[in-house]
């Protein structure tokens, strides 16, 4: 199927409606079914791409400096960071949520940054990955990203249930909110590109 | 089902002018739609973006499942989530709760964060999906608003996370288990099956049938 040649909406001067799948002609501003903005190819999403994208990069730095989590017990107080709390986790044996919080934290975020810069640069130059690889990798990142909110909702969780007066207490850090930041801006670089333009090829200028 | 139009321009003028085209979100791949069988998902050949999947009696079977949402979500949100107790202290938390954990200080938009993601947006996706789906399961005209609804439900569709709050939870479990012991409580089920209620609810939902139920034409 791959070898064929796809017609696409572009193609045949219609532009189609991301939302509801109905195409129109070209030109038309907005779907007269379900009243999304008509855009054959958000050429222009590639700055927001990258603005968000860096947004995301610059929250991302003192998401993992300051400490996530503030513990106070009855003697010590003691803080951690998210790379910190995870070697915490695995020091008490826990190797498996350790890793599922290495992974959501840092393996996703950095992964995705990294994704995000790759698949906007294939727009512009020759890549060697193939425009199914590059779909694959974008549908990845669409739907992987969100998991990366697991540790701040762990901090949410820790820190209202374990209010033990003099006891215990757990309390969120200045990195909680870097963190939620962080993925929340990545989320929205991931949903401002627009796929179609990958499989456009990178040798056709579009207005 | 759906037939990728072919570049040979005569077979596409051998089809009826009326088929619907629609485009492959994802890739603008174009293709000519083939009255769909429920049951029969029609797929992108390209990308492979499911783009039909009709069901029969899925219209009921979402608002049903959405009426669940927000019954549980009631429940799962005020009920105690989870149970701590160290050393003759104890604390029960909610969900409530846990959303508000970020209430002191600068923190509180994070709070406000936290609780739209896992309680507000589930909420308000399962009633903008009752307010659209109702009038056309029973053969009424949309009532109005219902595109706007509709689009807005499926903008908010990634921010709902409700699924990966139960993972942190499993997480935070155990990041305390040494510190303190903890019990489930009545509202950590309950938010168990809504995570189910709210995947299955996704399965039946089929955009592509939604939005030709609201298509203006169909209501003249």
């Amino acid at each position: 199927m791959s070898g064929a040649h796809v017609v696409t909406a572009r193609e045949r001067g219609l532009v189609a409606c991301t939302r509801c799948t109905r195409v129109w002609p070209m030109g038309q501003e907005t779907c007269s079914r379900c009243g999304s903005r008509l855009v054959s190819r958000r050429t222009r999403s590639l700055q927001r791409v990258w603005a968000w994208m860096i947004m995301g990069l610059i929250c991302y730095v003192p998401a993992n400096l300051y400490p996530m989590l503030r513990t106070r017990t009855l003697f010590t107080t003691s803080e951690s960071t998210i790379i910190g709390g995870a070697v915490e986790i695995a020091r008490h044996g826990s190797y498996g949520i350790a890793v599922i919080i290495l992974i959501a934290s840092v393996l996703i975020p950095v992964g995705k940054f990294i994704a995000i810069a790759y698949l906007a640069l294939s727009l512009r130059r020759q890549v060697a990955m193939s425009a199914h690889g590059r779909h694959r990798l974008y549908e990845v990142v669409e739907f992987i990203g969100r998991w990366s909110m697991i540790d701040v909702f762990v901090v949410a969780i820790l820190s209202s249930l374990v209010q033990l007066s003099a006891v215990a207490s757990i309390n969120p850090g200045p990195a909680a909110v870097t963190f939620a930041l962080s993925v929340i801006f990545t989320m929205i670089a991931a949903l401002s590109f627009d796929p179609r333009m990958i499989w456009d090829g990178p040798e056709e200028p579009r207005p | 089902m759906v037939v990728p139009v072919s570049n040979v321009r005569e077979s596409n003028s051998a089809r009826p002018a009326e088929t619907e085209l629609i485009a492959c979100p994802q890739c603008d791949a174009l293709y000519h739609v083939v009255s769909p069988p429920p049951g029969e998902r029609a797929i992108c050949a390209r990308c492979h973006t499911v783009l039909i999947q009709p069901r029969k009696g899925a219209g009921l079977r979402i608002i049903a499942l959405a009426v669940s949402v927000m019954i549980l979500m009631l429940g799962a949100t005020f009920f105690p989530f989870l149970q701590v107790s160290v050393a003759g202290f104890h604390n029960a938390s909610s969900v409530f709760d846990a959303a508000l954990a970020f209430v002191d200080g600068p923190m509180i938009a994070l709070s406000v964060a936290v609780a739209a993601l896992i309680v507000l947006i589930p909420v308000l996706r399962a009633f903008l999906v009752i307010y659209v789906l109702a009038p056309v399961v029973f053969d009424r005209k949309p009532w109005p608003g219902a595109i706007a609804a509709f689009r807005f439900s499926e903008t908010l569709k990634p921010w709902s996370m409700a699924e990966i709050f139960v993972i942190g939870v499993a997480v935070a479990l155990v990041k305390i288990s040494d510190l303190a012991r903890v019990d489930y409580g009545p509202a950590f089920w309950m938010f168990a099956a809504l995570v189910l209620v709210i995947t299955v609810q996704d399965g039946y939902m089929c955009r592509w049938s939604v939005w030709k139920s609201l298509d203006k034409d169909t209501h003249k």
